[in-house]
């Protein structure tokens, strides 16, 4: 398979790129990772006039965290720079248990964390990972940067908030208010198929054993990626006691939109929805009443 | 080296975008002009005629197509062949020298690790790169390296074998 005829540039600065997307208008697309794009353009389902390859860009391969906590991750740092992060196993559990079941190991090499946010896929993992952590994007233009937190930014199945002409250059997450735990489930029938459920839980929990700040995003359970913002209230303020992270589960559970498909039975899906809260909510306690 | 294409269009030739790039295959320096749609799996088979590289699903899928760009595992379906520009590519055909297999077609061949053979040179480029990362892999690790190529023949037992079997060969342990 072939995509479309298309004009190809390859530019070495944002500066330079943002130009050609701005000539380019509705025609243009940036290529960064490709492991979505290329196939989309196989497929024909996307047939771009420009490809703005963004991979001679210097500096967008980084995953840091500022002083303050706050994580920001490069338009160029693939799936693999962040599963073997020496950053993210102690500050980050969610991305860093997300990371290694993004995908294949092979498309994993290539593939970009900010692309998979731009691709805006319901099925996608990151967007519910970075969802569940408050996390954002910053877009680069013409007329300067912005931020659009993920919420905003992802506008519905393969639609992203982002102009024309501007690229998303880095992903945001938001430093901790206590300690994070939390985690990624996500069952899939082998590596490489899209989730048949996946579950971002984020929690942020004070000395004193609650929770001051909660995240729980899902994957694969609807038209697009679910923030279950009720169950994230109940446990806020509260002590993750059994009692807690059941109720937290029952409302992740309402909050979930699944078809049965050929990956499974919506009642199904929803039961993991259950067991994957459940699961995640009890590690992270655990992990709370190690550290004390 | 100038790639051929079918023509289905009618627009006129000086219309057609065509990019100048040069890169290695196997440590041979390589000068190519392609279109920018053309798939790096169809300029390593037809633009360099080294057909040990498999297509598979043409989906990002299978990973019969893998081979190494700067020594990372990639699947060549789903990357454009001008991104190539710069860049080393390492295919199957790289592995042996004229006198000797490499240390993962041996594996292959004495732990029964192909049946048919089509994912076998993806098998082995992924292989290759975790080796180079990892010299002393678990069965575990090898598994995981391997769990983005396809095998509908062999249920992988001989594969993660073979793979195996090449690691302590290749530390002087076989």
């Amino acid at each position: 398979m072939y995509p479309s005829r298309f004009r190809y540039e390859a530019p070495h600065s944002l500066t330079e790129a943002i130009g050609l997307l701005h000539d380019g208008g509705d025609g243009a697309k940036v290529l960064a990772g490709g492991q979505s794009l290329v196939p989309l353009m196989k497929l024909r389902f996307a047939s771009p006039e420009l490809v703005v390859d963004i991979n001679n860009v210097p500096g967008l391969g980084y995953h840091r965290a500022d002083p303050d906590g706050t994580l920001r991750i490069g338009a160029l740092c693939r799936h693999v720079d962040l599963e073997r992060s020496e950053l993210l196993p102690a500050s980050q559990p969610l991305m860093a248990a997300a990371a290694p079941v993004i995908a294949d190991p092979i498309v994993r090499n290539r593939g970009t964390l900010v692309g998979s946010l731009c691709h805006a896929d319901p099925q996608g993992d990151w967007a519910s990972v970075v969802l569940a952590l408050g996390g954002s994007v910053v877009a680069q233009g013409p007329a300067g940067r912005r931020a659009i937190a993920v919420k905003d930014f992802v506008l519905g199945p393969f639609e992203n908030a982002l102009a024309p002409d501007e690229i998303a250059i880095e992903a945001v997450i938001p430093a901790a208010v206590g300690t994070r735990a939390g985690g990624y489930l996500k069952l899939e029938r082998r590596v490489g198929d899209f989730a048949t459920v996946g579950v971002a839980v984020s929690v942020e929990t004070g000395p004193d054993g609650a929770v001051n700040r909660a995240g729980i995003a899902l994957t694969g359970v609807g038209g697009s990626t679910i923030a279950a913002t009720e169950a994230a209230r109940a446990i806020t303020g509260q002590p993750l006691s059994a009692d807690t992270i059941a109720r937290a589960a029952d409302l992740t559970v309402a909050a979930a939109r699944p078809r049965s498909d050929h990956r499974g039975s919506a009642d199904y899906k929803r039961n993991m929805v259950r067991v994957f809260t459940q699961r995640i909510l009890a590690g992270a306690a655990g992990h709370q009443e190690r550290a004390a | 080296m100038t790639m051929v294409y079918e023509d289905h269009d009618d627009e006129p030739a000086s219309d057609i975008p065509v990019r100048r790039i040069r890169f290695t295959i196997n440590g041979a320096k390589k000068i190519a002009e392609v279109e920018p749609r053309l798939l790096l799996s169809h300029l390593i088979r037809r633009g360099a005629g080294l057909t040990g590289t498999h297509m598979g699903c043409d989906t990002t899928n299978c990973g019969a197509c893998t081979v190494l760009v700067d020594g990372a595992p990639v699947k060549s379906c789903t990357m454009l062949a001008v991104q190539a520009d710069g860049h080393a590519i390492e295919t199957v055909e790289g592995l042996a020298t004229a006198s000797e297999l490499h240390p993962l077609q041996e594996g292959f061949k004495a732990e029964h690790g192909l049946q048919c053979g089509f994912c076998t040179p993806g098998m082995m480029m992924a292989a290759k790169a975790l080796l180079a990362r990892k010299p002393d892999p678990t069965e575990e690790d090898v598994r995981w390296a391997l769990s983005g190529n396809l095998c509908r023949c062999t249920g992988y037992q001989n594969i993660v074998k073979s793979v195996l079997w090449a690691a302590a060969k290749m530390r002087g342990e076989a």
